[in-house]
């Protein structure tokens, strides 16, 4: 039992779910809220990777997801760029706009970065609504294209925006654990341990950390240019706060620091929320005490407790082996 | 090698260590000795970088190094081995030992030779390299934080208190390899508490109070100092 829940099987078992999951539900509503919650992966994944692994908690992220979101937006419907140069271009201004960001941003440790971020997330916010000349402000940009299609593959119906998301959504997962067991990755885990204990092991900590913001920023950027050709409207409430923390939520609940947190928690709260429905806002009763309870009892979040708990199954399988340590 | 001269270090309004003078020379082994607070780690966070002198000047080989930040110091070869051998607990030994090498992390035959080596001095960590750092022992955790800062290949190696919290017979075999670790040619700064079998190894010592140092001398002559006596060594 405990060898049939092995890290490879669950990840064969979850892309198989993932592809077969459009002919089991049929429902073009399940696609869409489906293919949305890929896209918040997306941003998760690059939200972890500083947050959870650079130990820099930015609360910006969403005003990153907003500048590739209208990148791309103002690219294809006032520049007239095609489908594929904006798809390309787009990550790359929110990169840059990260890259200067972050040089600032990083001058400044822990809550004094959270708070630091949470304005920077804010100001864009107020750019993206008050600046209408460029950004149509509260009436948002309509028109945008939906994805072209690739040689012979059309990319207009649902299930094909699912697959064409799902498979960035690998691209950005394999990258990002390629990114992680790396010896970059493993200079981002330093710096979360500890940022003295980095520099004096001759790691330039204000390299890195700037590599991990600049990529960070990339992963929303990404994620917001899908959100902008999916949803096709973009309004200045995707830069606004509220998503910014959604999707800390959805890192916290899944497992902040871990390689599944980000599909976990996204998934779960995606889908408990869209059963919930009924019960309009007051589902933050659900979500507020399960959060807290999340943060008291598992830091780790839900793959956190999923670890523990298989460790503690090999042990028992194998009783006397990892339990005994020599003491010196 | 290394000199500090009139080097005065404060935090906000508070002298952590005022006027201090210390010359290493290649290939010695120099020892700080005084009480918690004395300013020991105040003396290794300056000369390693992770604090500014308000005052005074920190050369290494005759360059001035007290402006610089941590990593350029790791690089012209000053390693610190942090007082209770900070170690990433969740990565392998291996992965700890490679963090270290870090500065050389583009010469990769260069690291597998550093490996090696200082595999063949801790035995024991060749055992256990895939096994996570946080699950070896007191002493073991010790030579991993000493192998992880071998690996960076250091001129000189600050060891902040290695022998804290070990058994009695694991602080012996720390000081052997310390010993062992010096003769393969890097030179030691090292602040003890354990005063007697710190001098036993070292060329010359320096004893601190209050932030100041009051007695310096070779390891014969603060054998010799009544008050040393007195003060650290108990008999």
């Amino acid at each position: 039992m405990a060898a049939f829940f092995n890290k490879r099987n669950i990840v064969v078992g979850f892309i198989l779910l993932a592809v077969i999951f459009p002919f089991i539900t049929r429902n073009d509503y399940f696609l869409h809220v489906m293919t949305l919650a890929f896209i918040w992966m997306i941003a998760v994944y690059g939200l972890n990777l500083l947050a959870g692994y650079t130990g820099y908690l930015s609360l910006a992220h969403a005003g990153f997801f907003a500048i590739g979101a209208y990148a791309f937006g103002l690219l294809t419907v006032k520049a007239g760029f095609g489908f594929w140069p904006a798809f390309l271009l787009a990550p790359i201004i929110t990169t840059a706009m990260g890259f200067l960001i972050g040089l600032i941003a990083l001058r400044t440790k822990e809550h004094f970065f959270a708070i630091y971020t949470l304005c920077v997330g804010y100001i864009i916010y107020l750019v993206i609504d008050k600046w209408e000349g460029l950004t149509g402000g509260v009436r948002g940009l309509i028109g945008i294209p939906a994805p072209s299609s690739i040689g012979p593959l059309t990319l207009s119906t649902p299930i094909a925006q699912y697959y064409f998301v799902f498979v960035i959504l690998l691209l950005v997962i394999f990258v990002i654990y390629r990114i992680i067991h790396s010896l970059t990755g493993r200079t981002f885990i330093a710096i979360r341990n500890s940022e003295e204990l980095a520099l004096s092991l001759g790691i330039s900590t204000t390299k890195n950390k700037l590599i991990s913001f600049v990529l960070s920023t990339f992963f929303a950027g990404i994620a917001g240019v899908l959100y902008a050709c999916f949803i096709r409207f973009i309004g200045p409430d995707i830069g606004n706060l509220n998503i910014t923390f959604d999707l800390l939520t959805y890192m916290i609940v899944g497992g902040i620091g871990t390689m599944s947190g980000p599909i976990v928690g996204t998934l779960l709260i995606v889908w408990l929320s869209q059963n919930l429905q009924f019960l309009q806002d007051y589902r933050m009763l659900i979500f507020g005490p399960l959060l807290t309870l999340m943060v008291i009892f598992s830091p780790r979040g839900i793959s956190g407790l999923f670890a523990l708990w298989s460790a503690k199954r090999t042990r028992k399988l194998k009783p006397k082996t990892s339990n005994v340590e020599e003491q010196a | 090698m290394l000199d500090l001269k009139n080097v005065s270090v404060k935090y906000g309004n508070f002298t952590a260590i005022k006027d201090i003078n210390i010359r290493v020379d290649k290939g010695e082994i120099v020892v700080l000795l005084g009480a918690n607070g004395a300013g020991k780690s105040t003396t290794f966070r300056t000369i390693s970088g992770l604090k500014t002198p308000f005052k005074g000047n920190v050369l290494l080989e005759d360059d001035l190094i007290d402006n610089k930040p941590p990593d350029k110091i790791v690089k012209q070869g000053i390693v610190q081995c942090a007082e209770d051998r900070k170690l990433f607990p969740e990565m392998s030994v291996q992965e700890n030992m490679m963090m270290g090498a870090y500065i050389h992390r583009k010469k990769k035959n260069k690291i597998k030779q550093t490996l090696k080596e200082v595999y063949k001095l801790f035995p024991v960590l060749y055992e256990k390299r895939k096994n996570p750092a946080g699950s070896l022992s007191g002493g073991q955790q010790q030579m991993l934080a000493i192998g992880r800062a071998l690996m960076s290949k250091p001129k000189l190696m600050l060891l902040d208190e290695p022998s804290i919290g070990l058994a009695p017979l694991i602080v012996e075999q720390m000081f052997e390899s310390i010993k062992q670790i010096n003769k393969e040619g890097t030179t030691i700064l090292l602040a003890e508490q354990n005063a007697h079998a710190a001098l036993s190894i070292a060329d010359k010592g320096y004893v601190y109070e209050n932030g100041n140092i009051v007695v310096e001398g070779s390891s014969k002559e603060l054998f010799a100092n009544e008050e040393v006596r007195k003060a650290y060594i108990g008999a």
